[in-house]
């Protein structure tokens, strides 16, 4: 074994070892801890791809963002979240169901996809990957539609947000 | 000679592949031993860093600071330390004892993070990534989620509010942060901070002073240190996040933060002074780390110097200095550099640094007309007297007006 694939299972343990954490945790907060745990290891998981650009846009989005929201939210509704709640309702079942055949069906995609045991490609060290990914951003060969409605989206929902929270005169 | 780092590494290279390592752990090795010493490195710089803060901090105020222990009370900090090391360790009660104890850690670590990417001198750098520029604003998530952790974890009110109020600060002041970062990152193309100090043949503060101001004022209020240190307000937090610390866990918030300044420096000086260009930088590498270090110890001092010459400013203040004019502004510097650089493309130098000056200044007047505009709107608004909390029933408060606070 290489160091990186030793590196790769250690990640890989603690990523999903974390996301069995997330959802058994009854303490809301330490649940959101565990997860962020989990979106460290995907980014740990993206730099051994050599993903850099990835791994910190995962880290700075996920972490820095997403996961800050989430714990804000809960402190503030503390009463809601209580520690004693009951974790599972009466439909626990058809969640497990539904879960179980996802977890499956990708299983059986990627058996059948035959580069499942592809190695790990050598990216040409005299193109810088970062600078390909800014230019396919903004070719218009390339994603320079969708990047722009992405944009469009973006600002139309900061646009209601602040439509949403202003004060009526 | 004049590269020790580079000489020694290389000599510990050799000789682990002379004990019959094969080049795989040798890397490995090597790599671990680089990571300690960075470590090692600048936690000894931090230790030293706590007698810089009171020594300045004294002379600012007037006073001599430490003085006692060592010449010039240089082995105070030490005797700091031991303090910090042996005070009792208290656990407030309810509190959640798991994140508790996690929550100092991060208040530590992602300032060394930190230091990975930040070029000391030519050829001593942790690890030359492609995306330094945005792993620099990756740690600072980390810092914020210590925070919260500290303040939800320590069953104070006092701590909680005062990680929200922090919290918030952070990622409000973040976003001026990043559009002033990209700033260096398009006049260098390329989000490498060594690449970016090697096209610095003019520094960028001549090019972006306005970037570079506005990265100065949203580090600090990253930093939350004084004017913008509302989440430790003393006068109605107490403490803030921190409260409930004692000893070493108080101690590795305290280091964190002083350590995040001088990084802040040392970040500053990569992407707006040149890092550790100077005379003699390029032969003698070593020469370069002394640079470096020149100039980020003197933003660490010019840091120092506003935090202990302004007052805290109000949240609100904080808030409104934010998004109505860091964020615009910052938004339309952007947009300007990166117009402005396309088209300057092949020209010589000193023309590109001179109508992006030039540029930069325009934007500056602009932006002082339009304060002044606000200012004359918003001043007669500001003075009116304000809605004050009774109880029911209290006879009204007479109306102060100017004419009375000139005579008393």
């Amino acid at each position: 074994m290489t160091p990186l694939q030793i590196i790769f299972l250690l990640v890989a343990a603690i990523s999903l070892g974390g996301a069995v954490m997330v959802v058994t945790r009854q303490n809301l907060v330490h649940a959101a801890l565990w997860l962020i745990l989990v979106l460290f290891g995907v980014a740990v998981t993206f730099v051994l791809l050599n993903a850099g650009f990835l791994a910190m846009a995962q880290v700075v989005i996920y972490i820095g963002a997403i996961a800050i929201l989430m714990i804000f939210t809960i402190m503030l509704t503390r009463k809601v979240a209580k520690d004693t709640d009951e974790q599972l309702n009466s439909n626990w079942w058809g969640a497990g169901i539904i879960s179980l055949l996802l977890f499956g069906g990708v299983i059986l995609m990627l058996f059948q996809w035959q580069n499942f045991q592809f190695n790990l490609p050598n990216l040409n060290p005299s193109v810088d990957p970062l600078l390909q990914l800014g230019e396919g951003l903004v070719s218009p060969n390339a994603f320079l539609l969708p990047f722009e409605i992405a944009s469009v989206l973006l600002v139309a929902a900061l646009i209601g947000a602040i439509m949403v929270a202003r004060e009526r005169k | 000679m004049g590269d020790p780092v580079t000489l020694i590494a290389k000599w510990l290279e050799g000789l682990l592949a002379g004990w019959g390592l094969a080049e795989g752990p040798t890397a490995v090795v090597m790599n671990l031993i680089g990571v300690i010493m960075i470590v090692v490195f600048v936690m000894i710089m931090d230790v030293f860093l706590v007698w810089v803060e009171r020594k300045v901090v004294a002379r600012f105020q007037d006073r001599f600071g430490p003085n006692r222990l060592g010449p010039f009370g240089l082995i105070q900090p030490i005797a700091d330390v031991i303090k910090m090391l042996i005070k009792e360790n208290i656990y407030p009660q309810g509190i959640d004892r798991f994140i508790y104890n996690l929550a100092p850690l991060f208040g530590l670590f992602p300032v060394l993070l930190l230091w990975a990417v930040i070029p000391i001198s030519p050829t001593t750098i942790g690890t030359d990534i492609n995306v330094a520029v945005l792993y620099l604003v990756a740690c600072g998530a980390f810092i914020s989620l210590g925070i919260i952790m500290a303040g939800w974890a320590s069953n104070n009110k006092y701590a909680l509010l005062g990680a929200f109020r922090e919290v918030a600060q952070m990622i409000s002041y973040e976003i001026p942060m990043v559009i002033s970062l990209l700033i260096p990152v398009i006049l260098a193309r390329s989000m490498e901070l060594n690449q970016i100090i090697q096209s610095q043949n003019i520094w960028y503060i001549v090019a972006a002073p306005l970037a570079a101001l506005v990265f100065l004022i949203s580090s600090i209020a990253e930093l939350g240190r004084a004017p913008f240190d509302i989440a430790e307000g003393e006068s109605e937090l107490i403490a803030g996040f921190h409260i409930e610390y004692t000893g070493m866990k108080f101690g590795m918030f305290y280091a964190g933060e002083l350590l995040h300044a001088l990084t802040v420096g040392g970040i500053f000086s990569s992407l707006f002074l040149g890092g550790w260009r100077g005379i003699g930088a390029m032969t003698y590498p070593i020469v370069g780390t002394f640079w470096f270090f020149i100039k980020a110890y003197f933003i660490y001092w010019v840091i120092m110097w506003v935090k202990y010459s302004l007052p805290r400013i109000r949240i609100d203040q904080m808030l409104n200095l934010n998004w109505k004019f860091f964020t615009p502004l910052s938004l339309v510097l952007l947009m300007v550099t990166a117009v402005l650089d396309k088209l300057l493309t092949g020209v010589p130098m000193l023309i590109y640094f001179g109508v992006m000056l030039a540029a930069n200044i325009l934007i500056g007047w602009g932006t002082v007309l339009i304060l002044r505009k606000t200012r004359k709107k918003e001043a007669p608004r500001v003075a009116e007297p304000k809605p004050i909390a009774r109880p029911d029933g209290a006879p009204p408060i007479p109306a102060i007006t100017p004419a009375t606070t000139s005579q008393s």
